[in-house]
């Protein structure tokens, strides 16, 4: 179990979230905060950000500037706090069929390095290109709090640097981060806080750079 | 016209040659088939058989209760079999029962209504109209409706990351599974649709087969075939919807999120 105190205002609080392999886990993030989540594979990383997302079944609660997401419907949450996993899925054949038509992406797809890539088909697409259009198309619904899990793990320094260009973007409107990487070099240029999660049942944090 | 001609014991002999030369042909060729085509034949005969002595028996008693008693036996066992047929079923008694009570409701509910309303046998029940009736319906949704829930099922487990994906990005579990719902509903149907559209010029029904080997006039055996095939139809319909909304409903739940944990992994778990 950890608690952050740091005399600011918490604007996303989890509040003993726990599932069956999962917690329980307390942590509050101020506006425009980035927090890295370190640990080893099957410490729980990724399924604490499925569980933040409410896409698992957990019990405790996450509140975005005091409004619990038992309030909301689970799909009104998730447009507000969005989840990118390791390896997002694609339902339709083209990209282009992945987004909405507005807001306009081309400037976000254009950062990331990815101008034309509306137009492709799905099935072309390397692991990276996934990870970043994955990216660009939970920033289209302008979500306030991002949950990304391993974000740059499959891309070159190029694209790494891009991708974090933008998520700093996004930072400094405000959007928290919540990050889950395997890069202790990331987490310290993205995160001013970073936690390690350890194996077992019930997950351990220690607070390493706070 | 001429009258009906019976069979006789030697004859089905003879008719069974030929299946018996395919057993042959599966052991020279080594494909494994003549176990199964075996069994199946012998299920065949045996339960064909039975059901001769027993509708005889049934008829002649004329009971409410019996006929009623044997309906449930055969939706029962149709309810088994739709549960049979499905490599990944729900965990627990919904892998039975949505299968089972859609189907069984989708088949009563036009099994009576056509009973009552067009046939109208005296009484309504009488148990040579209405047991032959339920059985050719139930067979019917049975199939639509395993169908329906095995592709929903393998759907579902196969296309988790791109449902998720949806759910994630702010959709609802009714959207979210969309696709799968609508790729369900269509192989529930796709048996029905084929049959209604081949019947009568690549096929000639069984049912309307037997009645005019047995002497009636081909127009009134077409006009039977018909009825029959739009209560099938209707019932199948009403049992693959109602058999895939229910499912989707209990593989996703109030906060929208896919429970696969809710369907098992392999057909050795979750009986019933």
């Amino acid at each position: 179990m950890f608690a952050i105190q740091g005399g600011i205002e918490p604007l996303l609080e989890i509040v003993a979230l726990r599932t069956e392999l999962v917690g329980p886990v307390d942590l509050s993030m101020a506006d425009g905060e980035c927090v890295a989540i370190l640990g080893p594979s099957g410490s729980g990383k990724s399924l604490l950000l499925r569980a933040i997302a409410d896409l698992d079944p957990n019990d405790g609660d996450v509140c975005l500037h005091g409004l619990s997401r038992n309030s909301m419907p689970a799909y009104e949450w998730r447009r507000l706090v969005s989840h990118v996993p390791a390896e997002s899925g694609w339902w339709a054949d083209l990209v282009i069929d992945h987004f909405k038509p507005e807001p306009d992406v081309s400037d976000l797809l254009t950062a990331v390095g990815l101008p034309d890539a509306l137009d492709w088909p799905v099935s072309r697409l390397s692991s990276g290109e996934c990870q970043r259009l994955a990216i660009v198309r939970a920033l289209q619904g302008a979500p306030r709090v991002l949950l990304l899990d391993e974000p740059t793990a499959s891309l070159d320094r190029t694209s790494v640097q891009r991708t974090e260009e933008v998520l700093q973007r996004q930072r400094e409107r405000g959007v928290m981060i919540l990050l889950v990487t395997h890069d202790p070099k990331q987490a310290a240029r993205l995160a001013k806080r970073q936690f390690t999660l350890k194996d077992g049942p019930f997950l351990t944090a220690s607070d390493v750079l706070a | 016209m001429t009258g009906y001609l019976a069979l006789s014991y030697s004859d089905l002999i003879a008719a069974s040659l030929f299946l018996a030369v395919n057993g042959t042909f599966s052991l020279l060729l080594n494909l494994g088939l003549e176990r199964q085509l075996l069994i199946a034949s012998l299920r065949m005969i045996v339960q064909l058989m039975l059901v001769g002595v027993l509708l005889k028996a049934v008829f002649a008693a004329a009971s409410a209760w019996i006929t009623l008693a044997l309906a449930i036996a055969m939706v029962t066992f149709a309810g088994r079999e739709i549960w049979a047929r499905q490599e990944r079923r729900i965990v627990g008694i919904w892998g039975y029962g949505v299968g089972f009570s859609s189907m069984m409701i989708a088949a009563t509910l036009v099994t009576v209504i056509a009973l009552t309303t067009q046939i109208e046998p005296s009484p309504w029940w009488s148990p040579q109209f209405a047991l032959p009736l339920f059985g050719m319906i139930l067979g019917n949704t049975m199939t639509g409706v395993s169908l329906g829930l095995d592709t929903l099922h393998a759907t579902l487990h196969r296309e988790r990351s791109a449902i998720e994906a949806q759910l994630l990005l702010g959709a609802t579990r009714w959207v979210a599974v969309m696709p799968a719902t609508r790729r369900a509903l269509r192989n529930g149907f796709t048996p029905i649709i084929n049959a209604m559209a081949a019947t009568g010029v690549v096929s000639l029904p069984g049912m309307m087969t037997g009645q005019i080997l047995s002497g009636i006039d081909p127009q009134e055996a077409v006009k039977y075939q018909l009825l029959i095939m739009f209560l099938i139809g209707g019932a199948t319909g009403l049992g693959v919807l109602g058999a895939v909304f229910a499912s989707v409903w209990r593989l996703t739940d109030d906060r929208h999120r896919l429970r696969l944990d809710r369907l098992t992994n392999d057909r050795r778990q979750g009986a019933p």
